[in-house]
């Protein structure tokens, strides 16, 4: 019994000086808020986005924090629902008065934020990738985004094409919302490169045999073929390409860019074209380049403390919590100011995803140059000149 | 052009393949009980998933891998039969059902927690290029594909036809009462119908999963597919549901390669239903069995 009163008595002095302690010695936290979509369909996204999240704010704050103030980045689970994302979003800006946002991990989740975040006058920095989210620009006054464009995927493609000579070309893509968008950029963009669509194939998220499709777009006399998919499809789509021996090239989109996809395609990714951000293929830069220094300490401190590959998803949850992070070292917690020094300041910015050129007519800061063209070689990847 | 023609049917008869093998794994549990198991895709998830860990993870002989994985689908299919089913086996038969459909998303659950969300693979039972007929390609898979579902039907058709423990087990599903009477446990018969069900769905899932890959989730569409399969051909008609496969898969790639690819799940569905309205007990089904069954 009385020994119970002096550990009592003990724990409240404990706690009462600690308290008193944290006062004096740490200024007040700077708080941040971050919406993933940790669980549910997209949880692909959410999950290494949070951990990334995580793993910066514990970085940041064991070298001292921003000027001295500890980084809280509060991370709401959005379970890929725009509703949720909704109520998450209202939950940081009015109870926890975060001076800026970022994620969610989905295209629809952050159109839903849009009005929100405008009428709140506060920066939201989204990790997804569609071209709606910050265009029109001048009605995505306070919205950025870090995930490189589809668009721009597909301009690199085309690009590639055009020094390769190739005119006629079949698109395969899957009837899911990143197939709709891929196969709307590519039929858009075609005509600005003198290149022709002469096939048009879907498929089904579950599909387990693309032959029919791929034999119909060689018979269009199609000089090569684009596959824009997510998921096992890309892989389905490969295997059956090598099997068909279609005898023109493969290129994938920008979902193609894990080792997990060489090694389930095993010797039929052999040749297969794709346009990647730079941190699947770090490794391969030449050592000045400037993205190549910040894509190791990533990959190397992720991979040690989750075990896994971050992903180019991870990446896009880095360049949001980064970018935030220095506007907050250069100005301070003012959300205005927040959001002036992204728009203005983030001018050849090295991050995960590309070099980041932020201006007030493109809150993205990304273009084709983000992309390197990357082709399977002895199951590895190879950057191709 | 007739190259063309010959590569549509081919990739038809490879989809046609996964889908008749899914599908007669319907009817063994249909035959005993009555009951549709809506959780028998995940048993073909299961079995590929289960043979990739014990193959590819574990380095377990491949031969001694398929034993394994079997029995272990073959378990799971018999406790959730025990734990599930037969608490309440005098009950609806459309309660049971959906009860099938709640245990086929706690599995899903599982796999996903055990699994993750990435797709697997593993390499095809026999390694090397595809075999070219007339300028049209086929994986050497599919062809251990259909061989192993025309295994199943012989197995089935033998089971069901000439051995007593199969013929106690018919008996349970066409008169349960009077199969008690004549001595049948019935309790024990519908056990056996899960457990074989399961391997049934095993086996699929171990074949299929080269060509098609196998992740967590893919249960439902494997189910869906297979369930019409079962019902073209008619329900409980071993053959039938093969042939309803393919011809669901031809159908599938010929309106893919003549009409346009974002269309053959629509066109296939709807041939599927024309074919209901003008023969309800399917192509092969017989309209007497029909009007036994409980629904």
């Amino acid at each position: 019994m009385k020994e119970g009163k002096v550990f009592k008595l003990f724990l409240t002095l404990a706690l009462s000086l600690s308290l008193f302690a944290g006062k004096v010695i740490a200024k007040e936290p700077y708080k941040i808020g971050a919406i993933f979509s940790v669980t549910g369909a997209a949880s692909f996204l959410g999950e290494p986005e949070k951990n990334t999240a995580i793993m910066l704010m514990d970085q940041i704050n064991k070298a001292g924090g921003i000027n001295g103030h500890p980084l809280e980045i509060i991370i709401e689970d959005s379970k890929s629902q725009e509703s949720d994302a909704v109520l998450a979003a209202k939950k940081l800006l009015e109870k926890d008065n975060v001076l800026a946002i970022v994620g969610p991990s989905t295209t629809g989740e952050s159109m839903a934020l849009v009005p929100i975040m405008n009428s709140a006058k506060t920066t939201l920095v989204s990790c997804a990738a569609g071209y709606g989210i910050t265009n029109p620009v001048e009605e995505r006054y306070w919205i950025f985004k870090t995930p490189q464009y589809d668009l721009s995927a597909v301009q690199a493609i085309y690009n590639h094409m055009k020094k390769k000579g190739i005119k006629k070309v079949g698109i395969i893509t899957i009837s899911t919302g990143f197939g709709d968008a891929g196969r709307k950029a590519l039929l858009d963009e075609a005509p600005k490169f003198g290149i022709t669509i002469v096939a048009d194939e879907r498929y089904g998220p579950k599909d387990s045999d693309m032959t029919t499709q791929l034999t119909k777009i060689k018979a269009t006399g199609a000089e090569a073929v684009i596959n824009w998919s997510v998921g096992p499809g890309q892989v389905v789509v490969t295997k059956n390409w090598h099997d068909l021996k279609l005898g023109i090239p493969l290129y994938q989109s920008h979902g193609w860019g894990s080792k997990k996809n060489i090694e389930l395609a095993g010797k039929a990714a052999e040749g297969v074209i794709a346009p990647l951000g730079r941190l699947v293929v770090w490794d391969k830069l030449p050592d000045n380049h400037p993205q190549k220094a910040l894509l190791k300490k990533y990959e190397t401190d992720y991979k040690e403390r989750f075990k896994s590959e971050p992903g180019t998803f991870g990446g896009h949850a880095y360049d949001a919590v980064m970018m935030v992070v220095e506007a907050l070292k250069k100005v301070g917690p003012d959300k205005a100011k927040i959001r002036d020094y992204i728009e203005n300041n983030i001018k050849n910015w090295p991050g995960t995803g590309g070099i980041f050129n932020m201006s007030p007519k493109d809150h993205c800061g990304l273009d084709m140059t983000a992309f390197e063209m990357v082709v399977v070689k002895n199951g590895d990847w190879e950057i191709l000149k | 052009m007739l190259t063309v023609l010959l590569q549509f049917l081919l990739s038809g008869i490879t989809v046609g393949s996964i889908y008749a093998l899914v599908g007669l794994g319907f009817n063994i549990i249909y035959n005993a009980t009555s009951i549709i198991n809506l959780a028998q895709g995940e048993f073909v998830v299961m079995g590929g998933l289960i043979m990739w860990f014990f193959s590819q993870s574990m380095q377990i002989p491949f031969f001694l891998s398929i034993v394994l994985t079997i029995l272990v689908v073959g378990l799971i299919g018999l406790i959730m039969e025990r734990l599930t089913i037969n608490p309440l086996k005098n009950s609806d038969l459309l309660l049971m059902i959906m009860i099938t459909v709640a245990v086929s998303i706690v599995f899903r659950g599982l796999l996903m927690y055990k699994f993750g969300k990435d797709p697997y693979n593993y390499p095809p039972f026999s390694e090397g290029e595809p075999f070219i007929i007339f300028g049209a390609v086929i994986q050497q898979q599919v062809l251990w594909v259909l061989f192993i579902a025309l295994s199943c039907i012989g197995l089935i058709f033998f089971f069901f036809n000439r051995t007593m423990i199969g013929k106690a087990m018919s008996a349970c599903a066409v008169n349960p009462t009077a199969a008690k009477l004549v001595g049948i446990n019935v309790s024990r018969m519908i056990m056996l119908s899960f457990f074989l069900s399961a391997i049934l769905g095993a086996i699929g899932g171990i074949a299929i999963t080269p060509i098609s890959l196998m992740e967590y989730d893919k249960g439902p569409a494997l189910a869906v597919k297979g369930f019409c399969a079962a019902i073209m051909g008619g329900l409980g008609n071993g053959m039938g549901a093969v042939l309803g496969g393919f011809i669901i898969g031809v159908l599938e790639t010929l309106t893919a390669g003549y009409i346009h690819s974002g269309f053959k799940d629509a066109v296939a569905l709807v041939i599927l239903l024309t074919i209901l309205f003008f023969k309800p007990a399917g192509l092969f089904g017989n309209k007497s069995t029909l009007t036994v069954r409980k629904f």
